[in-house]
């Protein structure tokens, strides 16, 4: 290579490193901003503000889900497995809630800890299958508990 | 070996030899592009199964995952002609940039919309500033900035030199895309289309994504090589072959209507 393009290209690699540095320190510097939502253990922990709109993420609880009979009020708990949040909503639900989904709700926190959520939404994983697939799962999924249960 | 491979560099310089085996290439890109697209939406649509949360709607993971991922290829395609444009100062990867980013820009544009359409019924929400809806954003502004670099310099030489800068700078950009589902909590959720690791999801709805894959990208090589040629003819029309070319077309194909006009 002439030594003239060798200079040229050690320029571009040295501009690449010092924007790659600079971006990484920016997105290092941001991280807290950049996560979409507070996990349960970190609202737990006190690290979420209480007066203004916050994002909270995890699983809904199986069998937190507590509707209202008059109205469209629905009280639930997401959790990360470590800890748990209860979140108040009283609009629709996008259709992929259910107990086990992940979802995100935006919201404040009052001073018992308690999320109203102003909006849910869902988020879904990178898995994908047929009805029947998942059926099958589900059903082997039972047996193996009933086994479990009555050896 | 590296004198073959270095001969093969040089040729691709030649905008000639370039315009001659673009030529050949063209119909068998064309080709397989139109049957790819067309046997996988077939298939994608009437024939994979639905899924068993999002039902119907999860289809359009045919359309938005390989926009998704060419939007990126022809990002990093752009940038690796940038270096070089920058280091070799050759005039064929500069016509090959100009035709790539309005490409690139469309695909990143195609991506965001079905994504958009998707997340209604499955997130319940158009839009949300999250890593990987935004750096996505950040990339279609990368585009439409080199785009604009390219047309505002009338010199076509230092505007491709200006935009390759701006190419290279904003290959940043590519790795957090990719990784910002997993650095960050996101509602996005993280890849399915793994090439590396076993697809999370079974084959008979894995397949036609890969059809479609392989269409997308053949279609994107063709619309390239399209829009490369028209620019080769338009940079180099004052040079022999070209007039020689474009003496011998027209002759042959206008001849009958031009009598009958007069």
């Amino acid at each position: 290579m002439k030594p003239q393009r060798k200079q040229r290209l050690i320029w571009i690699g040295a501009l690449v490193i010092a924007v790659a540095f600079a971006a990484g320190l920016t997105l290092y510097a941001l991280r807290a901003n950049i996560n979409l939502f507070y996990t349960p253990t970190q609202i737990a922990a006190g690290e979420a503000p209480l007066d203004r709109e916050i994002r909270a993420g995890g699983m809904v609880v199986d069998g937190s889900v507590k509707r209202a009979d008059d109205r469209l009020y629905v009280e639930f708990a997401v959790t990360d497995y470590q800890e748990n949040v209860v979140i108040s909503y009283d609009k629709i639900l996008p259709d992929l809630f259910r107990e086990g989904q992940g979802i995100v709700a935006i919201g404040r926190l009052n001073e018992e800890g308690k999320l109203v959520a102003s909006q849910v939404l869902a988020k879904h994983d990178e898995n994908y299958m047929p009805p029947e697939v998942a059926d099958a799962l589900a059903a082997a999924e039972q047996a193996k508990q009933a086994a479990t249960a009555n050896p | 070996m590296k004198d073959t491979l270095l001969r093969w560099f040089h040729k691709w310089g030649s905008p000639k030899w370039f315009y001659d085996l673009s030529g050949r290439w063209m119909p068998w890109l064309a080709g397989l592009s139109l049957i790819c697209l067309l046997v996988g939406s077939i298939w994608a649509l009437a024939f994979a199964p639905m899924d068993y949360q999002q039902g119907n709607s999860f289809r359009i993971i045919y359309l938005h995952v390989p926009a998704a991922i060419l939007a990126q290829s022809a990002y990093m395609l752009l940038a690796i002609l940038g270096v070089i444009t920058l280091v070799w100062r050759m005039k064929m990867t500069e016509i090959l940039a100009t035709a790539c980013a309005p490409i690139g820009a469309s695909m990143t544009f195609l991506a965001l919309v079905t994504g958009s359409l998707w997340g209604v019924p499955t997130w319940g929400t158009w839009w949300i500033w999250d890593a990987r809806l935004t750096s996505m954003l950040v990339l279609l502004f990368l585009y439409l900035g080199i785009m604009a670099l390219q047309d505002a310099i009338r010199d076509p030489s230092s505007a491709a030199r200006a935009s390759a800068i701006l190419a290279i700078v904003g290959v940043i950009n590519i790795p957090i895309i990719k990784y910002s589902v997993e650095w960050w909590y996101t509602l996005h959720q993280p890849a399915t289309f793994k090439l590396t690791e076993k697809p999370a999801m079974p084959m008979e709805m894995w397949l036609p994504l890969l059809m479609m894959l392989i269409g997308f990208y053949a279609f994107f090589a063709w619309s390239l090589l399209l829009r490369a040629r028209h620019q080769v003819l338009i940079r180099e029309q004052k040079t022999r072959w070209v007039t020689q070319l474009l003496d011998a077309k027209p002759a042959t194909k206008s001849d009958p209507s031009e009598s009958a006009k007069s």
